[in-house]
């Protein structure tokens, strides 16, 4: 056979499927050119339970359909039959990884309604807690994105240095991964005493495995090998596709909620958007790696500014009675992948009439996966879905 | 892209060979940290049941279950939670909403069992390894889920009221009712001790949802006379209200009172109407117009009876109208929690003496049922020497004629002898009389208990104390000092405890600690007794009574032995206003009961 018949793509990868007049790829089965293959719902690839229908031809991708459904969760709906406060332990398994954004958001959306203050240092601590989750969140991020292409002892190191921010969330919090720290008015608790010289410990230690895991793979022959060129966001997609977040700042884009819309107290903290042009996986990664280290510095600056004294929380109605009077509002952040909403609407009644969460994940791992899917090689899925930091859970809020 | 550097730099990091692999802690050997919220602890004698912890957890862990171990009485409904780690989340919320504190979650975050139904279980009751972890989660100090204060209620300050009887409480506002309604839990603990059970979750609530119509609604159901409760009930709900575990109660009595005082009297026939009640042609009578005959005569009513009331004053109320002082409960509020009974088609005859204008045969005959709530009107006496004269008075009589605008002795110098609520009531009273008269008061109020132990609500004490009347508890009267058939004084002696080892009343004193209080008049105020003279003997000799003498009823039905006969009011519970409303309503039932047998 000759290389010619093994590969019929005959170089141009973008000519398979072809596409009929209708729209969609004329993918025959019976011609036995492709075969269906199931990457997920459990895959090692995929930051919890979602599905991608692959349509193979050879070793490449001609279709990707994703599937999601497999959480059955509809947060969204639930949060509807409870009365706010009672929504808080809901809300911050959303985004199992990151549960903070999402106690941020919500919390600050009854905030707006309502009229509820938050004392200077219950923001504070809030921004340490949503910089914390940030932290650990591209810990994790890189723990995936190296055990995808056969980095696991890179992924173990990150995951290592992930457990000493959780051992301080859960100093702070009283929990490790739901933290249902931030309610109406601030957070829950004070810092404990010490935490400062504790987290600095940590932010050594995480520095010092940041310099070898750079070494190890970012500087690393096969990863760039495999990830330079690879996966290509357009920029002209940003705007078609809703892409945000480090996605669309590796595609050249100044856009941090933190700056653009600051919000919590970043105003008064010293960071810059960190961007880039090439807009491959290896660019992406480069750019979360640079964040992460910022986010470092960015903790350093906030417990420097933390203030000593004050209150954490300001004294609310009771929690259990609380109407909002009908209204709505939009609030966002800025998460590891980029902006991070809630849209609450309010009724006059004890309970949300309408929660819409609006997570990067949605655009990035449904739509924009689907399209950069096609023609991308079979050994490259796993890496390409990482690399657009997608959480399931929080497709099917 | 690839550069030399590239393929060397991955084999820099060979350092990390020489560590031990690490990714996660042991959790077997790993504390949780301080404020972990780990598993559940309950302080089991702290908790009261309240079932606000169930009430809040969003995933439906917490049920609230019975435990043999506690009986429920007021103030803890003998519940406790049992949670299920087959749903629980550990948000602790439970623990945040908790009134009294006592719930908490240790640090402790790891536990076999093989036994599913383990995993479901009373904290505090069912030996767990945890019990006695020392650390977890307790609620923060400066974070509250609900405020704990309570909204202070615009008043009368003394110079402005120690000379007039005007009503001293001026109610809630809108705003400040709606503040205060919100801080309920709506746990019921106050429904289960309130006498009559009136339902105050639902009526609070009815206040946050601006519906003060619903709110009357739900109070007629158990008490027909809010405006008067709204100001003078002895509020036993607020005394178990779980929210003064650990701050100020629910004022449940100023939120029945806001309610009522919304509605116009105009608009209760509107407001109340309801379906017409099918009449029956049964008659009853009922002997007293206070809040048990009132309460009974409305409920009976309502069962389509036959009613007539004997009231041997000249207006209804009973004590609520001659016992207590206008500017606690000002007369034209009775008038209208009285005129919306009365115009429910109970018909009411004044200024009869039932025994004297008309015989107690008579009613048994005319009547299918009799129901007697005459109260305690007659005073007792400590029958110390002196108080033959004429300037000792009962304070029940004196509150009577104040009532009824008859003159009264108010002499320069008083002495009130009795440390309870009617003391209190005359004292204030009569301190304004003094005020009005002479320019200053000069009137002390002495009582067996010590300070902090008077039967006096401690509102009443501090007012009394404003207005400028002398409190000055612990003493046991002696002797009323007479010289030239004037009034000198009272002598006392230091009255050591009021009761004995047993808790019998039994005072014992300290006779080598003398005091004298000069005064003109003396004032009478250690309680009082009913007189039932006017049920003939041949009746008082059938009824059932105990030990006391007193009448023994159905505690149900409140059915003498005599089953035509109900008795109830002061004479069976109390004394105060709320068991009065709350038997009655139960004595409407009970007459229901036995006249449809
Ligand atoms: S910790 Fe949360 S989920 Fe568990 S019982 Fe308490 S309120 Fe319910
Ligand atoms: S809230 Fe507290 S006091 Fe009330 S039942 Fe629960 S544990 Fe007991």
């Amino acid at each position: 056979m000759s290389k010619k018949e093994f590969f019929p793509m005959d170089g141009d990868r973008t000519k398979y499927p072809e596409i009929k007049s209708d729209g969609t790829a004329d993918i025959d089965l019976s011609s036995h050119k492709y075969i269906k293959l199931w990457h997920g719902p459990n895959h090692p690839g995929i930051t919890g339970n979602m599905a991608v229908e692959l349509t193979l031809c050879g070793d490449e991708v001609v279709e990707g359909i994703t599937h999601v459904g497999y959480l059955h969760r509809g947060f969204e709906k639930l949060m509807e039959r409870r009365k706010y406060i009672q929504n808080f332990p809901l809300v911050c398994r959303i985004a199992v990884p990151e549960p903070d954004y999402n106690e941020y958001n919500y919390a600050t959306c009854i905030e707006n309604l309502t009229g509820i203050d938050v004392p200077e240092k219950g923001m504070w601590l809030r921004t340490l807690t949503l910089e914390m989750a940030r932290l650990q969140g591209f810990l994790m991020w890189i723990g995936g994105m190296a055990g995808a292409i056969g980095f696991g002892t890179v992924g173990q190191w990150a995951n290592y240095c992930r457990d000493l921010v959780l051992d301080r969330f859960e100093e702070l919090t009283g929990g490790r991964i739901y933290h249902i720290y931030i309610l109406p008015g601030g957070v829950r608790n004070d810092i404990p005493e010490g935490f400062k010289d504790r987290m600095e410990k940590n932010l050594r230690e995480i520095e010092g495995f940041m310099k070898d895991i750079r070494r190890a793979f970012f500087d690393n022959y096969v990863f760039k090998k495999r990830s330079v060129g690879v996966g290509y966001i357009d920029p002209a997609w940003v705007f078609d596709y809703g892409i945000v977040g480090p996605n669309a700042r590796a595609a050249g884009f100044k856009h941090d909620i933190r700056k653009n819309y600051p919000y919590a107290k970043y105003a008064e903290l010293d960071f810059e958007i960190t961007t880039a042009k090439d807009s491959d996986i290896y660019t992406r990664a480069f750019l979360r790696f640079e964040e992460l280290l910022k986010d470092i510095d960015l903790i350093r600056q906030i417990l420097d500014k933390m203030p000593e004294k004050g209150d954490h929380i300001s004294k609310v109605s009771n929690m259990m009675n609380l109407k909002i009077p009908a209204g709505e509002t939009y609030v966002r952040s800025e998460c590891t992948r980029g902006e991070y909403g809630y849209y609450l609407v309010a009724d006059g009644s004890e309970y949300p009439r309408r929660v819409n969460v609006r997570g990067p994940s949605y655009t990035h791992g449904v739509a924009l996966l689907e399209k950069m899917l096609v023609n991308v090689n079979i050994a490259d899925v796993a890496q390409l879905m990482v690399s657009l930091h997608t959480y399931p859970p929080e497709i099917e809020r | 892209m690839g550069t030399l550097k590239d393929i060397l730099s991955p084999f820099s990091v060979w350092k990390q060979v020489l560590k031990e692999p690490v990714t996660i802690k042991d959790p077997l050997n790993r504390a949780g940290s301080d404020r972990y919220r780990g598993f559940h602890q309950n302080e089991i004698d702290r908790c009261i049941g309240c079932g606000t912890c169930e009430a809040i957890c969003e995933n439906e862990a917490i049920d609230m279950v019975g435990v043999a171990s506690i009986a429920s009485k007021d103030g803890d409904s003998g519940l406790r939670p049992m949670v299920d780690y087959g749903r629980c989340c550990w948000c602790a919320l439970c623990v945040d909403v908790c009134t009294t504190g006592s719930l908490k979650l240790s640090n402790v975050y790891t536990w076999v069992d093989t036994d599913p139904d383990n995993f479901r279980f009373i904290p505090g009751i069912d030996k767990k390894p945890w019990d006695n972890a020392e650390k977890g989660y307790v609620k923060p100090d400066n974070y509250e889920l609900y405020p704990l204060e309570r909204v202070s209620m615009d008043h009368l300050h003394p110079e402005e009221r120690d000379h007039s009887f005007i009503e001293i409480m001026k109610g809630y506002s809108d705003e400040e009712a709606l503040i205060e309604a919100d801080r309920c839990v709506s746990c019921g603990i106050c429904t289960a001790t309130c006498p009559a059970h009136m339902g105050i979750p639902e009526y609070i609530k009815a206040i946050r949802n601006k519906d003060v119509e619903e709110g009357l609604r739900i109070m007629y159901e158990t008490n027909p006379l809010p405006e008067i409760c709204g100001r003078i009930c002895t509020h036993k709900c607020e005394t178990v209200c779980s929210l003064g575990h650990r701050g100020d109660p629910i004022s449940i009595r100023w939120l029945k009172r806001y309610i009522a005082d919304q509605v116009p009297e105009s608009a209760y026939a509107d407001v109340l109407r309801q379906d017409s009640v099918e009449q029956n042609d049964k008659k009853i009578a009922i002997i007293g117009a206070g809040p048990a005959g009132l309460s009974a005569a409305y409920y009976l009513r309502q069962l389509g009876y036959q009613v007539k009331i004997y009231e041997k004053l000249q207006a209804a109320g009973g004590m609520m109208r001659y016992g207590i002082p206008e500017y606690r409960l000002p007369y034209d509020q009775i008038d209208k929690d009285v005129n919306y009974i009365l115009s429910q088609g109970v018909d009411i005859q004044y200024n009869v003496e039932v025994g004297k204008d008309i015989s107690f045969s008579d009613l048994h005959k005319q009547y299918n049922a009799v129901y007697v709530a005459t109260g305690l009107h007659q005073g007792r006496s400590t029958r110390i020497p002196g108080t033959d004269h004429k300037s000792v008075y009962q304070a029940i009589e004196l509150l009577r004629k104040i009532t009824n605008n008859e003159e009264i002795e108010v002499a320069e110098k008083i002495v009130v002898i009795g440390g309870g609520n009617v003391a209190m009531d005359i004292t204030r009273s009569l301190a304004r009389m003094q005020k009005e008269k002479y320019g200053k008061v000069q009137i002390i109020a002495t009582s067996l208990e010590a300070e902090g132990k008077m039967p006096a609500d401690l509102e009443e004490i501090v007012e009394a104390r404003e207005e400028n009347a002398t409190i000055n508890p612990g003493w046991g009267p002696r002797e009323i000092l007479i010289e030239n058939d004037k009034i000198k004084g009272l002598k006392v002696v230091k009255c050591l405890d009021v009761f004995d080892a047993e808790g019998r009343f039994n005072p014992s004193f300290d006779e080598s600690e003398e005091a004298f209080f000069e005064a003109d008049m003396v004032v009478e105020s250690i309680g009082q007794g009913a007189d039932l003279g006017f049920i003939a003997p041949e009746f008082m000799e059938q009824l059932e009574k105990d030990h006391r003498g007193r009448i023994m009823v159905d505690p149900l039905t409140y059915q003498s032995t005599l089953p035509w006969l109900f008795v109830g009011g002061d004479i069976i519970e109390g004394p105060d206003v709320i068991h009065g409303v709350a038997n009655g309503h139960k004595a409407a039932k009970g007459i229901d009961l036995f006249l449809n047998k």
